[in-house]
């Protein structure tokens, strides 16, 4: 019993001695741009010895847990708006830019195969067409066998920036679903069969195990589990395949030094090669942080990022932020931000 | 003298018959009982077992998308976490158990706290993890392995509580007497002819306390968070087995899911040693 | 001997050293008590907070809030019926295929067993009982859900769900996901922990009730009936009510395998979501308001219900104890 009692006294005053030069800074937000950030931090963990641990617990968990002060930056793919931020001290710049894509798990159908527009996607989602062979997708997807079966349904269980980019878009291509369901971070899906999944993760975990599911997550985690995407019509009339070249497209037109608060939506974008679901993740940062010393090196952080992360985006079909935006954000975003 | 014509044949053979098909089907309760509950077991070792290897306890948990990784900050934040609320549970939870059981006949106090500490033993863990999110998280403004560490205590201190006060009681009377009778004071009594004579059953409840919180999750979720790196600081986000698990297991991605697996396997170990350790070291009590 | 020595006043030093025990006894009373005290103090310290915490959604609300099939966040209207339900039906469940299977595993143990075999299972069954819950959880959504899938809910649509009126518990989508699979995960986990209850409880009956049946010529399932039943039957109880008790407040086992959708639906195929998965999923991100003080109250709803199950529980099982004359 003592020697146990004193490797225990041990272990404590190990962790009770303080580690001097590494920082270690708490980030906590949305699951859509998780994959790239922990490998950013992983990078900036080899160059510098400094944690950037990022929790992916949700845009809405972001949302909170910084206004709750409990971490060191949030993140979220759902904007928050201008006054808000003005009201709660806090600056949002956006970091990285991904695609949200349509996943399903029907028996024969290949990643890309099955073509939609918004208006019929809107309808599985939102319950209208509830089985596969119905007529609506079948006039669609000419030559491509598509078993019937009950359609599951799979959807966020948590407040994600991702359902209010996916949401944002199907209420902009559809009347119907816009006044039956609306769009946000949380909406109410009415389809009967609806399943919920923590996080990106979670949907694409539920869609992978439920046959005859379909869901939507972001293209990383599609790509990464070999899922079945689907191609969608954008706004110009085109059925376009998503990876990080339709992003860009879709990306290209924002000007985003003239958005107050730089936040805003990119859905359904115009441009021959777009892809109509693109959105962009948000950092959440004090304008007079406490940690200071923390907060100096976040901002460390995403200008390392914004510099010599680019292939680590691309690599995972992310779209960085071009240079443009990223020299702005430097000279109007991160000067309100005091760090000394 | 011969009885067997005032037998009823008929009702002779139907409580028979009751008895063959109510013992059968205890029997085959008891065959499908024991087949889910090793089926599980079963599934869990061979599906942790392909993750066991020596990158698991060097390696830590790895990006989403990542190959490879282990588990190294996980286990040892868990460790941290454990040891840590086992130094705060033992000494509350034994006084605790020392005072009801040395003055618990006589105090309404005492009475009115072993019922609670009852109560407690089975409150819902994740309750437990949100009053400590907001008397402690949110009142510091970070997440934190202290966080996690009173959360678990809060579970383990009705543990240990309860199993020391009734090892105290077994202690017989006849040796506090003697003690008394030398003159010795009640706190010495308590210490040191008591607790020692009770130390092995006091010991069962620490380990069983050690391996009930060994297991839990939900107190973990909103106060220890997470750490996708390794660190050993109590005053941040703290990687730990439980919540890895659930995140990895969640997953869609493979090394996730078989990390998870091989974390489960190393927590059923743990909770599974403690218990056997538990019931060895009791045993050798009742035969000293 | 001169015993008059004995009856002399005491020493100097005698009234120093008693006088500094009764003061450590003093400190020894107070020092434990306050720690006996600190536990009721962080219990009630648990149920305040989460009442102060719950108060802005019960007075928005009011008590209708447990009985309202509500829960939207955006505009901030909640209730809590179908959290509630979904951990009540998810734990009759439980409850209904578990109790029978502890009862026979039970009896086997105590009446049917060979003696070798009976110390290995039986300490078997109480390993099992200490399996962290996220196991089963992970077992019910990779191998047990898809097979549930697969087989077992085509084969319940077709028989049971033929049955008029009872036949809509089984309709709807075969997901394997959802309230009836979360309900058999959480009986397979509280099974070990009844059964050993259950177990302990029968091995108590004193042999000579048992052995006077067998003597006048029953046969072994009518002692069970008659006599280990009956005489133990507070005990048995109180085993399925702590039982109960753990699957009432279960999280993770849940979470994995309810399919997080805020709905309620008379088909047990249907997803669905209990008060702690819905505290596991959403806690993180409520901001502060109606959402985040509705899940205080569901936690707090959550907490008064088991309160109530357990404290029936130890009433029961005191009363056992009391006919046995282990207590007064």
């Amino acid at each position: 019993m003592k020697s146990i009692l004193k490797k225990a006294l041990i272990i404590s005053a190990f962790s009770i001695a303080p580690t001097a030069f590494a920082l270690d800074m708490t980030g906590a937000g949305a699951t859509f741009p998780y994959p790239i950030y922990a490998k950013w931090a992983e990078a900036y963990k080899a160059k510098t010895g400094s944690n950037l641990n990022y929790q992916s617990i949700g845009s809405s968990g972001g949302i909170k847990q910084i206004k709750a002060k409990t971490v060191d930056f949030g993140a979220t793919d759902n904007p928050v708006k201008f006054d808000e931020l003005e009201k709660d001290g806090l600056v949002q710049f956006p970091a990285i830019i991904g695609g949200v894509v349509p996943v399903i798990n029907v028996e024969g159908v290949k990643p890309g195969e099955m073509r939609l527009d918004g208006p019929t996607l809107a309808d599985i989602f939102q319950g209208v067409i509830s089985d596969w062979g119905d007529k609506r997708i079948a006039i669609m997807n000419p030559g491509v066998k598509i078993p019937s079966g009950p359609i599951t349904v799979v959807v966020r269980a948590d407040g994600s920036g991702t359902t209010a980019i996916f949401s944002d878009y199907l209420a902009k291509t559809s009347t119907l679903f816009k006044d039956a369901v609306g769009s946000g971070a949380n909406v109410k899906w009415p389809a009967a069969s609806t399943v919920g999944g923590k996080g990106n993760e979670g949907v694409a975990a539920n869609v992978t195990r439920v046959k005859n599911a379909v869901g939507y997550v972001e293209y990383a985690y599609a790509k990464k589990n070999k899922m079945t995407f689907l191609s969608m019509k954008n706004k110009d009339g085109n059925f376009v395949a998503p990876d990080d070249l339709t992003f860009a497209a879709a990306a290209a037109g924002t000007d985003w030094s003239q958005i107050p608060g730089m936040g805003t939506f990119i859905t359904n974008a115009p441009g021959a090669k777009s892809w109509p679901i693109t959105g962009a993740s948000f950092i959440l940062i004090y304008k007079n942080p406490e940690n200071k010393a923390n907060v100096a090196e976040v901002v460390k952080f995403f200008d390392f990022a914004f510099k010599d992360g680019k292939k680590m985006a691309e690599d995972l079909d992310y779209v960085p932020m071009p240079d443009k935006t990223t020299d702005f954000i430097r000279k109007n975003v991160f000067t309100k931000i005091v760090t000394k | 003298m011969n009885n067997t014509s005032n037998l009823n044949p008929a009702i002779y053979a139907k409580r028979k018959r009751v008895n063959k098909i109510g013992l059968t089907l205890s029997m085959g309760a008891m065959v499908l009982g024991m087949v889910f509950l090793f089926w599980i077991l079963g599934v869990l070792f061979f599906k942790g077992f392909s993750a066991l290897d020596l990158s698991l306890f060097t390696a830590s948990t790895p990006a989403p998308g990542s190959e490879g990784g282990g588990l190294a900050n996980a286990i040892v934040g868990s460790l941290l976490l454990v040891g840590t609320c086992t130094l705060i549970s033992t000494p509350v939870g034994v006084l605790a158990g020392l005072y009801l059981s040395e003055y618990g006949d006589r105090s309404r106090v005492a009475s009115v706290t072993r019922f609670v500490t009852d109560i407690m033993l089975s409150a819902p863990s994740i309750v437990i993890g949100l009053f400590v999110y907001a008397f402690v998280v949110a009142q510091v403004r970070h997440f934190s392995g202290w966080a996690g560490t009173i959360a678990l205590a809060l579970i383990a201190i009705p543990v240990v509580v309860r199993t020391t006060e009734n090892m105290l009681r077994l202690v017989p009377g006849s040796l506090r007497e003697a003690a008394y009778a030398l003159g010795t004071p009640k706190w010495k009594v308590a210490f040191m002819v008591t607790l020692r004579a009770a130390q092995s059953g006091v010991i069962t409840g620490v380990l069983l306390a050690l391996a009930r919180v060994s297991g839990e999750t939900a107190p973990l979720l909103f106060t220890a968070l997470n750490n996708q790196f390794f660190s050993t600081n109590m005053n941040a986000p703290m990687a730990n087995l439980p919540v890895v698990i659930f995140q990895f297991a969640m997953s869609p991605y493979d090394n996730w899911v078989n990390l998870a697996w091989g974390g489960a396997l190393l927590i059923t170990f743990a909770v599974l040693g403690l218990n056997i350790l538990a019931r060895v070291v009791f045993r050798e009590k009742v035969q000293a | 001997m001169d015993i008059t020595q004995s009856h002399s006043a005491p020493t100097p030093q005698a009234v120093r050293i008693a006088k500094l025990q009764r003061i450590q006894d003093f400190l020894f009373h107070a020092i434990t008590q306050f720690f006996a005290i600190s536990v009721l103090i962080a219990l009630m310290g648990i149920i305040i907070s989460l009442t102060i915490n719950a108060w802005p959604a019960l007075h928005t609300f009011g008590p209708a809030f447990f009985f309202t099939q509500e829960w939207d966040i955006v505009n901030g209207e909640f209730g809590g019926l179908i959290a509630i339900y979904g951990t009540l039906v998810t734990s009759i469940i439980a409850l209904l295929i578990a109790v029978p299977l502890s009862f026979g595993i039970a009896v086997f143990l105590t009446e049917l067993c060979p003696g070798p075999l009976r110390r290995p299972l039986g300490t078997a069954i109480e390993l099992l009982a200490a399996v962290p819950s996220i196991i089963y959880g992970m077992f019910g959504l990779f191998i047990f859900a898809p097979l549930f899938a697969e087989y077992i809910q085509p084969a319940l649509a077709a028989t049971l769900g033929q049955i008029p009126f009872f036949g809509i518990l089984f309709s709807g989508a075969f997901n394997g996901i959802g309230i009836l699979c979360a309900g058999l995960i959480l009986a397979m986990m509280i099974l070990p922990f009844i059964a050993s209850v259950m177990r302990d409880v029968f091995e108590i009956v004193p042999p000579v009730l048992k052995e006077s049946a067998y003597g006048i010529g029953c046969t072994t399932w009518e002692v069970v009936k008659n006599v280990v039943l009956p005489y133990t039957k507070a005990g048995v109880i109180g085993g399925i009510m702590l039982g109960l008790g753990r699957a009432l407040g279960e999280t993770m086992a849940v979470t994995f395998v309810i399919g997080n959708a805020h709905r309620l639906s008379p088909s047990l195929f249907s997803p669905g979501t209990s008060i702690a998965s819905t505290l596991a999923n959403e806690f993180g991100e409520a901001e502060a308001g109606n959402h985040l003080s509705s899940l205080y109250a569901l936690g707090l709803a959550l907490f008064i219900i088991t309160f109530i199950v357990l404290a029936l529980a130890k009433w029961m099982l005191n009363n056992m104890e009391k006919k046995q004359g282990l207590k007064t």
